[in-house]
């Protein structure tokens, strides 16, 4: 039993999972991905590592270091098609929303014309996220349209094309603090309420972690959001919306758990460490699928066509 | 592996403790991120840059 440990950082989470690792006796590589090459002829090197542990920083590393792993057999944690979902706020609103679990609403435009039409049709206040972002940076929370004019200028004149991508979210009025759950395999281990008088509420920005009992409908709304991005260890932000419950606000694939372990005890490394052995041994169902690179666009384009099929009702999430 | 090195950006002196290789540590002067990039002997430089597609 080989495990590679696919990293960009030596964070605290690394140190804990090499704990993990090392109490438990596995024989593991550290794969920095600043340093690692795939010669797409030659898949014997990588086949020797019976999982690998996903745990890079940068989004699109990952994705694709997974794709290529999961090509050629080597299951990984998460696996590429998480990855590909769970890095896409779109494609993770647009898997929700074919599981119909409940979420804030959406709207998607692609002009910064058709943005603010959607904008005033949802109403103020709105907040327009970047498809593919993390740590709450670039969030906007757009009070009027002369915020929304001026945002959407921005964006459109300074950012990549994805920020021209317009994801608008309803504001859910949450009472101060989300909740960040983890979810391993088919439960919720744990859960912490992230609290901040900012309406950000990421620890990364400062939110401040209290233990969240994680009661039967918690537990269920997590579970529903993992399997609907496909499974694996994830880490579900949830909103509570004082009319309709648990909304889940995003899915994460390579979480950051260092307010979560000290503040619920649980030993959420040993947790993925053990989730990993279990995918080491194809234990779980889930553990390799195709590559996501090859099923894409039409995988996405099924799920708009889905979305169009189908008359979203908000209040069917209470 | 512990020890001290000494801050690339504004030369204040580490102390590090129990710490491995690729692990960034902030300087206490001036704030800079800084990655371990070797424990024997133990050294330290600018760490990367937050990239736009960073996070969890």
């Amino acid at each position: 039993m080989k495990i590679g440990v696919l990293l960009s950082r030596v964070r605290v989470e690394e140190k804990w999972l090499f704990d993990a690792l090392d109490k438990r006796g596995v024989e593991y590589d550290r794969l920095d991905d600043r340093e690692i090459k795939f010669d797409i002829t030659q898949r014997e090197y990588w086949q020797q590592y019976d999982a690998v542990l996903e745990r890079s920083i940068s989004f699109a590393r990952g994705l694709y270091a997974t794709q290529i792993l999961n090509s050629w057999g080597v299951p990984t944690v998460n696996d590429s098609q998480v990855a590909a979902i769970c890095g896409d706020k779109l494609t993770t609103t647009l898997m929700l929303e074919k599981a119909r679990v409940p979420q804030p609403l959406v709207k998607v435009a692609f002009t910064p014309e058709a943005a603010l039409s959607a904008i005033e049709e949802m109403g103020y206040p709105v907040v327009l996220k970047p498809v593919v972002g993390s740590w709450g940076r670039l969030l906007s929370k757009i009070n009027d349209r002369e915020a929304a004019e001026a945002i959407l200028e921005h964006k459109e004149t300074l950012g990549s094309y994805q920020h021209s991508i317009f994801y608008i979210q309803e504001f859910i009025t949450k009472p101060g603090r989300d909740i960040r759950a983890f979810v391993v395999g088919n439960e919720t281990v744990c859960a912490i309420y992230r609290s901040s008088p900012h309406w950000i509420t990421n620890t990364a920005r400062g939110g401040q972690g209290m233990v969240c009992p994680v009661t039967p409908a918690l537990n269920a709304i997590c579970v529903a959001a993992a399997k609907a991005v496909g499974g694996g260890v994830l880490a579900i932000d949830v909103l509570e919306d004082p009319q309709r419950g648990y909304l889940v606000n995003e899915v994460n694939h390579t979480m950051e758990f260092h307010t979560t372990v000290p503040t619920t005890g649980v030993d959420i490394p040993g947790m993925i460490v053990d989730y990993t052995l279990k995918v080491a041994r194809k234990k779980v169902a889930e553990g390799y699928v195709m590559p996501m690179g090859l099923q894409h666009p039409a995988f996405l384009f099924n799920a708009m066509l889905d979305l169009q099929s189908t008359e979203i009702d908000p209040t069917e999430a209470a | 592996m512990s020890g001290s090195v000494n801050c690339p950006e504004c030369d204040a002196t580490l102390n590090l403790k129990d710490v491995v290789a690729g692990e960034i540590v902030q300087c206490p002067d001036c704030g800079v991120d800084l990655e371990v990039v070797s424990v024997e002997p133990l050294a330290v430089e600018l760490a990367p840059m937050e990239e736009e597609d960073w996070g969890e």
